[in-house]
């Protein structure tokens, strides 16, 4: 594509949004690398939503600056968009068109698109989403699954260099949410930049290289799924009644040992060292008689990280 | 996906652009509710025509002006249609259109896809005007057609004697009653700006639709209460029924051009302020 290496595909700084004395978004400064596949993560009513709006010129922001695909927003609006495909807060359609005459619709509300070529790209838009057989069936009999790759196709009408997908796989079951996975990693190849929001990390865990956290407006993580992990780190744990015996060889890898917890038999460690092998630790202890009962190793999964960021189930920050 | 190249994005600023004009009519025309719309009025005059067809007495003077002439003359139907469909059934139709123009889209969610696409704010909102209006011109064609097709079906066709004594013959009685046509959807347009400044302000298309056609009634309302002489050359309705004038010999245009006048000066303050709000605004449905 014709990105320069290293530029940013969005980018904001200090971005705030104010509802009344509500502070939907408050000082956010996105980076999203160009061909990154970027999570955009955080609870519902976190502002990711009222963040996209503002990316693309819906709403207006209340202070702050952007820039996306490298132009000022919303100033460029009108270069910028057309290399935009973009999924907001769900798919919106008439419902007494069918969905080749809804997309047909929108790709000729764009200032500029050709529409000899208008027919062949809807096509297209239409069949890498799977819908080709309900194109001429009227949207108001699409199940919500249907719409939701309707309004990804919507996004794919023309060649994009960034993507946005807002909650792309709202009201799919487990096979569309795959295909969806499926299709942002094909966009990914292509080297389209993926700018993906979600409140289910599970979800988009697998497929961003990049990951930003958001909490009440605010932007509370930002960096590589490697780094945002790294915030906890890989741990050992063995089990085991020599505690002594077991600390001392684990010190000897250069590991730090944990104060002792609510098990007595568990020694816990950050592995510290990636390089170090986790089976040479436990050749180690047995050779050193460490009578060895359990031994695991513990990467904090994403989602302990997202719960330690915004906070536990619906406990969220107001 | 499609290479970026001049087959997808036209250069900026290319030709004029009619593309999103046409699909909004097309998508405007094809939907049922404008359909069903359409032939209300259509049956207006057809049921005015069958009524005066199957009580033929003698004239008791009360009714539309005109009406007494329809059976000797089935062009008349068109004229006592169009009289009728004026204050309230056109008025109402064209609130619904208009009223559902940034309403309708931002309820049905299609709004923010149509701004990204990017339509453009000022375009979008000249599209959506443009396509009001041409449906303003369709529904009074409705009546004026319909009224004329089951006029000739049902009574006599002839020579048409005008107000001013004058005769004309019936081509020159079509061209009259065309020249009525765009007339009244030249009076609409003033009511079209002002529900497509009021479907800016609402994501409820209902809410919209009838506040517009509130005003339109309140508009002839006050238009009626002599107190407020000083005010009525300033209501949108003010001139709704002074088409009489293009049924003289020869035709007297001076309500036509003040007609036309009030509309655009209508047309200018909403239309500003249909910008005005539609600009700024925060696209949140």
């Amino acid at each position: 594509m014709n990105s320069s290496a290293g530029g940013f595909a969005i980018r904001t700084d200090g971005l705030s949004k104010t509802f009344g004395s509500q502070h939907a978004v408050d000082g956010v400064d996105l980076r999203v690398p160009e061909g990154s596949v970027f999570g955009f993560l955080g609870p519902n009513g976190s502002g990711k939503t009222t963040t996209i709006r503002m990316l693309l010129g819906l709403a207006s922001a209340t202070s702050g600056q952007i820039e996306v695909l490298g132009r000022p927003m919303p100033r460029s609006l009108d270069t910028v968009l057309p290399e935009v495909g973009a999924l907001v807060e769900g798919p919106g359609f008439s419902p007494y068109l069918s969905g080749a005459a809804n997309l047909h619709r929108l790709d000729s509300a764009g200032r500029h698109t050709v529409s000899a070529t208008r027919r062949d790209r809807v096509d297209s838009a239409l069949e890498r989403v799977g819908l080709s057989h309900a194109a001429r069936k009227k949207v108001t009999a699409y199940s919500l699954g249907m719409k939701q790759r309707l309004g990804i196709a919507n996004a794919l009408l023309l060649p994009r260099r960034l993507l946005v997908l807002d909650e792309p796989t709202n009201g799919l079951d487990p096979q569309g949410t795959r295909e969806v996975r499926h299709l942002i990693r094909s966009f990914a190849a292509e080297g389209t930049t993926v700018f993906v929001s979600s409140h289910l990390l599970a979800e988009i865990e697998q497929i961003c290289t990049d990951v930003a956290v958001m909490s009440a407006g605010r932007l509370v993580a930002q960096g590589t799924i490697a780094e945002l992990r790294g915030g906890g780190g890989a741990r050992v744990r063995v089990e085991t009644p020599d505690r002594g015996a077991a600390t001392a060889v684990l010190v000897r890898f250069g590991m730090a040992v944990a104060e002792p917890g609510a098990d007595p038999l568990d020694v816990i460690a950050s592995l510290g060292d990636d390089d170090l092998e986790p089976e040479s630790v436990v050749a180690e202890l047995v050779s050193a008689g460490v009578r060895v009962r359990g031994f695991a190793v513990d990467r904090p999964s994403l989602e302990q990280r997202f719960v330690e960021l915004t906070g536990e189930g619906f406990d969220v920050v107001q | 996906m499609w290479s970026n190249d001049s087959t997808v994005v036209a250069a900026r600023r290319g030709t004029l652009d009619t593309a999103l004009l046409a699909s909004e009519i097309s998508v405007l025309f094809r939907r049922r509710r404008t359909v069903a719309m359409l032939a209300s009025l259509a049956l207006i005059p057809v049921l005015i025509a069958f009524a005066v067809k199957l009580t033929s007495r003698p004239s008791s003077g009360r009714g539309p002006a005109f009406l007494d002439q329809v059976s000797q003359n089935g062009l008349f139907v068109s004229f006592v249609g169009l009289l009728v469909s004026v204050p309230l059934f056109l008025p109402l139709t064209i609130g619904v259109v208009a009223g559902d123009t940034i309403a309708g889209e931002a309820s049905a969610g299609t709004l923010r896809y149509l701004l990204i696409a990017p339509a453009g704010r000022g375009r979008l909102l000249v599209i959506k005007y443009l396509a009001t209006a041409v449906f303003c011109l369709a529904s009074t064609l409705a009546v004026a057609i319909a009224g004329a097709l089951i006029g000739a079906a049902l009574f006599p066709i002839g020579p048409v004697t005008l107000l001013s004594g004058d005769t004309i013959g019936v081509g020159d009685s079509v061209v009259r009653a065309l020249l009525i046509a765009l007339y009244i959807t030249v009076s609409l347009l003033g009511l079209s700006a002002i529900g497509l400044f009021i479907s800016t302000m609402t994501n409820v298309p209902v809410g919209a639709m009838a506040t517009t056609i509130v005003l339109s009634v309140v508009s002839q309302v006050l238009d009626s209460l002599p107190q407020l002489d000083w005010l009525h050359p300033w209501l949108f309705s003010h001139y709704w029924l002074g088409f009489a004038d293009l049924l003289r010999q020869p035709i007297s245009w001076d309500s036509f051009g003040s007609n036309a006048l009030l509309q655009a000066g209508y047309l200018v303050v909403f239309g500003a302020l249909a910008y005005g709000r539609f600009s700024t605004k925060d696209i949140l449905s």
